[in-house]
């Protein structure tokens, strides 16, 4: 095991520098003169151009400059916002957990929905389930997120007037973020209705954010499912006389599981794209609204920094997925 | 198998006719395919005949009749069939339009992923060693981002237009045809009719091109059918962001990113252009799942 780890990680580094070249290599790349895009400086004298270069490193060859760059990534050190004037890491940390806590909801509905309703169809194979949970995971597969947000956000906020177009938590609640999570932070802080608040906020962009994945999942699973059901030892399980819960829980689904727990694991990066356009929609301030809004400001250093965060993290996930990929199932551990 | 065997024809235009036949009786097998696929080639006849089809002009602002309501409710009016955007423009002709919009992007972006994709994967996959690993290491690179990030960074590069949107989106599918056209290529060339070929002089382009591709077509179809509606999905999705398709096209996500704000008055502006959307793109993973069943067996949702 810990050979394939080590393993896995050799393989990471070269991508790992690939993509910090990508992040480097970006701001080079722009139309315009890289000082004043660094800087966000339009117009400027010689002298301050010659200062604010020096002071950037940008006078120097640039290879030197990437090697500054890495040293200073590896270090924690992405460089600062032009609009904020502040640490592009700092400003990440700060946001982060607004997007983990939104893609764990999704998630967690994703599983919590799309594995039953995937057994259940393989179980049922060509009933009136099956047929309508496929149909509906080949809607939910079809989606474009950002319409079926706007869609939920008509029916329940406009019409039915049940949960708040954007945002968070209700202005009316203010504490100190302990974890990030807010409805843990709510919970915390003990003030009434804070977390009725942070719920119904999460309540939308959550659904939304799992639609995707949610169908993905339960396809997979019923796939999945229906591959292990026809094999020999599930025949010789029903022979002996086993339980069809038996069967079905203890030796169809735990091998079924295995292709379904790398389906999930790419989500992630699903998820993150995803967050791109449900936190837009729902004003959620979180890292993927953060890049966006950078992307309008032509903040380049937070773009180059978020890029390289979330690329980092989906390696880091992917790696996580590998490992207990390998630890479910010892084959591929070669 | 016995009766395929002594049934086999000689000529390949009759081979081709005998697979052409089979394969359309395992794809209209599957009535959700079959309906996908008239569903797309009725849009494919919308975007062509656009102009005959669509009762007013895409562009056309009807100033006396901003925001009316689709022709069956109260206010509607008949020749607004499905009701006008914010600045009095018929939006059932500028759905028919955005037709248009929304099939180029997915053949364009198909085009050039699956074209790059298969010279490269052909290159890796046949040559191997340090190319091999250089090309498959720059293919991890582009799939640590998430596609729509890696697109929106790029057209933040190159600018917000519909043609630097769809070359964003074309390069993050690309890796997918790659690593699918090395591994078809890297068990083919191990097949005996690959050795003979050589052995009878074929040199590595038509190795590559006549005798090994036409065997890895399978799974790079679907794959297409798949990039084709993942394609109309981010460009609107870039469209919806600012990102793709600039007002006043009247490319589907721009439509939505421009009805945005008056989503609590008037629901049709932003119901319709997505419902456009989910229908192209559902038509095609219908067609996409059907094509898997006909294509590759062995892939086959049992």
């Amino acid at each position: 095991m810990f050979g394939f780890l080590l393993r896995r990680i050799a393989v990471l580094i070269p991508t790992f520098i690939g993509v910090s070249v990508i992040a480097f290599a970006f701001i080079r790349l722009l139309p315009g003169d890289p000082v004043a895009l660094l800087s966000g400086e339009r117009v400027m004298s010689p002298e301050r151009h010659a200062e604010i270069s020096a002071h950037l490193g940008l006078d120097r060859p640039i290879v030197i400059q990437y090697f500054d760059y890495l040293g200073g990534v590896l270090t924690g050190d992405f460089g600062t916002s032009i609009v904020s004037k502040s640490p592009i890491l700092d400003q990440f940390l700060a946001l982060f957990p607004a997007t983990v806590e939104l893609s764990l909801c999704a998630i967690i509905i994703a599983i919590v929905l799309g594995i039953p309703a995937g057994v259940i169809a393989a179980i049922k194979r060509g009933s009136f389930f099956d047929q309508s949970v496929m149909g509906v995971a080949l809607v939910g597969y079809s989606m474009p997120i950002f319409w079926w947000g706007l869609l939920l956000m008509i029916l329940f906020s406009g019409m039915l007037q049940w949960t708040p177009v954007s945002g968070r938590i209700s202005l009316m609640f203010f504490f100190p973020p302990v974890t990030g999570f807010m409805l843990i932070d709510s919970l915390l802080s003990g003030q009434k209705g804070a977390f009725a608040s942070a719920l119904s906020h999460l309540a939308l962009p959550s659904i939304v954010l799992a639609t995707i994945p949610l169908a993905v999942i339960a396809r997979q699973t019923r796939s999945a499912m229906l591959e292990v059901l026809s094999e020999d030892y599930i025949r010789t399980a029903r022979a002996k006389g086993l339980s069809p819960l038996r069967v079905v829980g203890l030796h169809a689904l735990r091998n079924a599981m295995i292709p379904v727990i790398t389906t999930i694991g790419l989500q992630i990066g699903v998820m993150l794209a995803g967050a791109i356009l449900t936190e837009t929609i729902f004003s959620w301030p979180g890292i993927g609204k953060w890049m966006v809004d950078s992307v309008f400001r032509r903040d380049y250093p937070v773009i180059q920094g978020g890029l390289l965060l979330i690329a980092g993290i989906i390696m880091v996930v992917n790696l996580i997925v590998d490992l207990l990929y390998g630890l479910i199932n010892p084959r591929i551990r070669h | 198998m016995a009766d395929t065997a002594t049934t086999q024809p000689v000529s390949t235009a009759a081979l081709r006719r005998q697979m052409l036949a089979e394969f359309w009786f395992y794809f209209s097998e599957n009535r959700g395919a079959v309906i996908g696929l008239f569903v797309f080639l009725a849009l494919v006849l919308i975007a062509i005949f656009a102009p005959l089809v669509a009762p007013h002009s895409p562009f056309e602002q009807y100033r006396d009749a901003t925001l009316l309501p689709p022709s069956w409710l109260e206010g509607g009016n008949t020749s607004f069939l499905l009701g006008t955007d914010p600045v009095g423009r018929d939006i059932l002709s500028r759905l028919i339009y955005g037709a248009q919009y929304s099939l180029f992007i997915g053949v364009f972006v198909t085009t050039l992923s699956l074209s790059t994709g298969i010279l490269v994967g052909l290159i890796a996959g046949y040559y191997r060693g340090w190319i091999d690993t250089v090309i498959m290491r720059l293919m991890d690179i582009i799939l640590a981002f998430p596609s729509l990030l890696l697109a929106l960074v790029l057209v933040a590069i190159l600018g917000p237009s519909l043609t630097n949107g769809m070359i964003a989106i074309a390069l993050t599918l690309q890796p997918h045809f790659v690593r699918l056209t090395r591994a078809a290529v890297m068990t083919e060339k191990t097949r005996d009719y690959v050795t003979a070929a050589r052995l009878a002089g074929a040199g590595p382009i038509r190795l590559m091109f006549r005798t090994i591709l036409p065997n890895c077509m399978a799974p790079l179809i679907v794959q297409a059918t798949l990039s084709f509606s993942n394609a109309i999905l981010d460009a609107a999705a870039l469209g919806f962001l600012g990102m793709g398709a600039q007002p006043p096209a009247p490319e589907w996500g721009t439509m939505l990113a421009e009805a945005r704000e008056f989503i609590l008055r008037a629901w049709w502006v932003v119901t319709f252009p997505g419902l456009a959307i989910l229908i192209t793109v559902l038509a095609i993973n219908l067609m996409g799942d059907g094509l898997r069943d006909a294509l590759d067996p062995k892939l086959k949702r049992s």
